[in-house]
This record gives C-alpha cells, sequence and structure tokens, in this order.
C-alpha cells in the first residue's frame, strides 16, 4: 500500500477493483444459488481448486485496496490534524495488510 | 484551515436543518455503508475460516447462522452490500458520462434507492 498513491491512479485503482468485487460477488451470489456446497468436503474441493482459490485471492486483494483508497478519502476529508491523520492511516494501512495476510494465509490452508 | 476561527463568512452547519437532496443522501449512504464493510471484513475472513477448518467447524456454522442476532446482523451486511454495489454501479456509470447531469443524476439516484428496496424484500425471504 503506497502511502504517495495520488489522485488518478488511486481513482482507477478503486474503479478496477470495485468491477472485479463486483463481479465476483456476482459469481458468488449464483454459485451459491444454483450450485451451492452441500457438505464440508464439497466445500473445501471448491474453494481449493487452484481456479477458485486464486481468483477469492484476487477478490480479497481487490477489496483491501478498494478499502484502503475508499478509507483513506474518508480520513482525508474528515481527519484535518496532520498527526493524527497519519497516525490513523497507518493504522488503517495496517489492518488492511494484516487483513489480506490473514485472507491468503485461509486460502492457502484451503489449497493443501 | 488555519484561519477558521477568524473566517467572518457564516457557518450554517445544522445537520438537523440541512435538506440534503436524494443524490446527497445516495452518495453519504454509499460510504457509510463502505465503511460498515470495511469494519465486517474481519468477520467475513473469520467465518471463511472456520468454514474451511474441518467439518465439525463447519457443520458448528449452520447452528451459528440459526440465532435470530446473527441473522438480523448478517441482513445488515448483505443490504450493505447491496446498496453499495448499486450506488457503486451508478457512480461508474457516472464516470463514462451517463446519467451525470441533473435529471438524470436524480433519476438514477432513485433507482439505486429502488433497486436496494427490492433487494431488501429478496433478502428478508432468504434471511428470516
Amino acid at each position: 500500500m503506497n502511502m504517495q498513491m495520488t489522485g488518478l491512479r488511486a481513482w482507477l485503482v478503486q474503479r478496477v477493483a470495485a468491477v472485479y468485487v463486483g463481479l465476483f460477488s456476482l459469481y458468488l451470489l449464483i454459485h451459491f444459488t444454483t450450485d451451492a456446497p452441500g457438505s464440508y468436503s464439497e466445500w473445501r474441493d471448491w474453494v481449493g481448486h487452484p481456479g477458485i482459490a486464486v481468483s477469492w485471492a484476487l477478490f480479497f486483494i481487490a477489496l483491501l485496496l478498494h478499502a484502503w483508497v475508499g478509507m483513506r478519502d474518508v480520513l482525508l476529508d474528515y481527519v484535518h490534524n496532520t498527526a493524527v491523520r497519519l497516525v490513523a492511516l497507518l493504522g488503517l494501512a495496517l489492518f488492511l495488510l494484516a487483513q489480506g495476510l490473514w485472507a491468503l494465509t485461509v486460502l492457502l490452508g484451503a489449497g493443501t | 484551515m488555519t484561519n477558521a476561527d477568524k473566517d467572518p463568512r457564516p457557518k450554517y452547519l445544522n445537520l438537523l436543518q440541512i435538506r440534503l437532496p436524494v443524490t446527497g443522501i445516495v452518495s453519504i449512504a454509499h460510504r457509510l455503508s463502505g465503511v460498515l464493510l470495511v469494519i465486517s471484513i474481519p468477520a467475513g475472513i473469520y467465518l471463511l475460516q472456520h468454514s474451511l477448518g474441518g467439518p465439525d467447524e463447519f457443520s458448528s456454522l449452520s447452528g451459528f447462522f440459526s440465532s435470530s442476532a446473527v441473522r438480523l446482523v448478517l441482513l445488515l451486511i448483505v443490504m450493505a452490500v447491496a446498496y453499495h454495489l448499486f450506488a457503486g454501479i451508478r457512480f461508474l456509470l457516472i464516470d463514462l458520462g451517463v446519467g451525470e447531469h441533473l435529471p438524470a443524476a436524480r433519476r438514477g439516484a432513485w433507482s439505486v434507492v429502488g433497486a436496494t428496496a427490492i433487494a431488501f424484500l429478496l433478502a428478508l425471504f432468504v434471511v428470516i
């Protein structure tokens, strides 16, 4: 996560990530309404399938990048004290990074 | 910002008296739903982890989701997802120049409200 990520690039990352997250969510909705996994092994096999696991990993990466840009905008709009703002942005970055590592660990566990 | 105290211009920030147009409400609600969704990310990853933690943990989740308090929170999060998605699609369309000007922007905002209402009814059927 790049603190220097400014203007156009952040805007583009936000939109591209939004489209991926939206499409993947739609895919999940369709998958769970038409072909919901009926048992633990079915569920784990589905998540552990290489193509699905990679799509899930990309989903979390896109989701967290999208969250970063969105929350960064919120903090920049409402937190004006420079020190508080920096601490808040740092806390946000660490939080999102931790979420990403956690999600990827869970997905790696399902793939083995 | 530094001269805020000396600034002689009047301030009018009584939130109860400011009447936001529907486009403004859709915009601030998009922001609020986004913040709510960021806060619920850990719960999502936690559930994913448990669903993959073994047959026992997997089946214990159906007990977890049978609680009505859990279902209510789930309904709230699902609605935040649906709303954030609909309002987000509207913003992407505006980026492309669709529904950019005021009458169309208002129609777009009302469409987001309508789509969310329909999603709410569908979600009620599933969750309740």
